[in-house]
């Protein structure tokens, strides 16, 4: 064994520190060279949607309010071609204990280390999931560590994180603030070493099946309200737990034909681990420097594989920018009376563009919301970005720069969708899953199956990309 | 004279978790360049000046160590000015609520 805490000898002992931490064996799943068995990971982590709303119920997590946004429909409908217009519903997750759906991701984390008897838990997260494993972690009498990445080389905070360090220390957890960097998992690993700590990361299948019941929740409740399943839901999209739990939820429920929508900001060239952009960015989740790289390989994470497999749910995926999200989340609360997000309402943006394609009768929800609060609040973010040198201004969002300018539209027939192209993202996941075969072996049958399966391609046209991609490196 | 602090001072510390030199070698070129710092909360172990290095009890009972950077550490993020960019938007939109039920 290596001593020692510099980053290469503490990634050196990675394998044992996460397997020490995760309450699950994962080598027992894996198969061929670079699959694994994610149908029976998920099941035998032991939790049937049942099961998950029993736990969640016991921390009055979950059975959150379906909101008609009837005002923001007639917006829609407004700007609409006729007979255009289709009714949005939001699902009032910031109605959870500490704020977000996270809580639900939280709860069946915690309660496990709970029952393995783990010493305390802890997760690395700069957003809710921090305040939710927390808060969660206070109710089951365990001690919890936070790690963050929270303020760059000038020490200046995001306030949007700097809001979740207090939301944390409220719920009597240690908060871990790091500068910016890609040493975040390094950190955790740092603390879970020392702690023996349950590793309540975001990609383990408790914290995916303890989405289900969003998803399942949304089904049940629309199909009793509108007598049909929604048509299309919108999640907003960052590591892919939120995309793949809710989606297997609704299909639990049986709504199997409603189309998941996935939705991330558009921070294109701003680099995630860079200190100079750090404070360019209005947001901190829910964007295309996280869905991007985690779409096209869910396995970049702190468990040795993602349960979070977000292109295996995906039927469309979609970006807006940072300047829509925030015209939103004011329209939202001058309409509806509901102070919300702002990157929680990333895929309210989207709905709004969405409801205007669809006819008046169908019905797309939006699956969550978050809670508001000092910095975590467009004018927050807007004071920040000013502070930092980003542009402000009203016009029209094609003029949007990430990091150089932000563009909050004039009128809501300017907040639109653009479409990323799934069968791109799919080449780059198998691009990258090739990238991990090992070097002279070509994939066996169970692996040609498993990246069929993640990338809803049949066998063969997974074979056909994968030879091409051969011959273009060789 | 720097601030002496009580034993006990609910305090935040500032540490070094890797110089510039020793990062993650993916780390971009302006990360690269600057320490990965830690700020952790905590109470004083012992009686300690501001500025000082000092030990501290987190709240999860662990020791560490660092620059003694505040004591009472305050949450100061919040909100600030309002925006105009933002202050005209509802008006905007009721009025197209509005001009629509006019033309009903």
């Amino acid at each position: 064994m290596t001593s020692g805490m510099s980053y290469q000898a503490i990634m050196a002992r990675r394998g044992e520190i996460v397997a020490r931490s995760a309450g699950l064996d994962y080598a027992e799943y894996a198969r061929g060279h670079i699959a694994f068995d994610y149908e029976r990971l998920l099941t035998e982590a032991g939790y049937s949607v049942e099961e998950s709303r029993e736990v969640q119920a016991a921390t009055a997590v979950g059975q959150t309010p379906l909101v008609e946004l009837r005002n923001v429909t007639e917006l829609a409908r407004a700007i609409a071609p006729a007979g255009k217009g289709a009714r949005i519903f939001v699902k009032d997750e910031a109605q959870n204990p500490s704020g977000s759906f996270k809580d639900r991701r939280a709860s069946l984390s915690v309660h496990e280390a709970k029952r393995h008897g783990f010493a305390g838990v802890a997760a690395a997260t700069s957003g809710n999931y921090g305040a939710a494993v927390a808060s969660q972690a206070a109710k089951a009498e365990l001690p919890c560590i936070i790690v963050q990445e929270a303020f760059d080389s000038a020490g200046i905070a995001q306030p949007e994180i700097a809001e979740k360090t207090r939301a944390c220390e409220a719920y009597g957890a240690e908060v871990v603030r790091l500068s910016v960097g890609p040493e975040l998992f390094y950190s955790l690993l740092c603390v879970l070493e020392e702690t023996g700590y349950f590793n309540a990361s975001l990609y383990t299948p408790f914290s995916i099946l303890g989405i289900e019941t969003l998803g399942y929740e949304i089904a049940q409740e629309i199909k009793q309200r509108t007598g049909r399943f929604p048509d299309a839901v919108l999640t907003t999209h960052a590591g892919g737990g939120n995309v793949t739990g809710t989606a297997r939820g609704l299909r639990a429920a049986g709504a199997t034909d409603t189309s998941m929508i996935a939705v991330s900001v558009d921070l294109a060239g701003l680099h995630m681990a860079s200190d100079h952009d750090f404070n360019r960015k209005s947001f901190t989740t829910g964007h295309t420097g996280f869905s991007l790289p985690f779409t096209t390989w869910p396995d970049r994470v702190d468990v040795p594989r993602s349960a979070a497999r977000p292109l295996r749910y995906i039927d469309r995926f979609v970006t807006v920018t940072q300047g829509e999200v925030f015209y939103i989340t004011q329209v939202l609360a001058e309409l509806e009376g509901l102070e919300r997000g702002p990157a929680g309402n990333t895929s309210l943006a989207a709905a709004l563009a969405i409801a205007r394609e669809l006819d008046r009768d169908r019905v797309i929800v939006v699956q969550e919301t978050e809670y508001t609060g000092a910095g975590k609040h467009p004018i927050a973010q807007l004071n920040l970005a000013k502070r930092m040198g980003v542009e402000v201004m009203r016009g029209d969002p094609a003029e949007n720069v990430p990091g150089q300018c932000i563009v909050i539209p004039e009128h809501p027939n300017q907040v639109t969708v653009r479409d990323v192209a799934l069968d791109g993202v799919r080449r780059s996941y198998l691009r990258n899953a090739l990238g991990r075969l090992p070097e002279a072996t070509r994939p066996e049958t169970v692996d040609l199956e498993f990246l069929a399966a993640e990338t809803r391609l049949s066998v063969e046209q997974v074979e056909e990309v994968l030879d091409e991609l051969v011959r273009k490196a060789g | 004279m720097p601030e002496r602090l009580a034993k006990g001072t609910w305090v935040e510390i500032l540490g070094v978790v890797l110089p510039a030199g020793e990062r993650a070698p993916q780390a971009p070129e302006d990360t690269a360049n600057v320490p990965l710092e830690m700020r952790v909360k905590g109470f004083l172990v012992e009686s300690a000046e501001l500025g000082s290095e000092a030990e501290i009890t987190t709240t999860t009972g662990r020791r560490q160590r660092g620059a003694v950077m505040t004591a009472n550490p305050p949450y100061d993020h919040g909100f600030g000015e309002p925006l105009p960019e933002l202050l005209e938007i509802g008006g905007e939109v009721r009025a197209i609520l509005h001009a629509r039920d006019q033309g009903k």
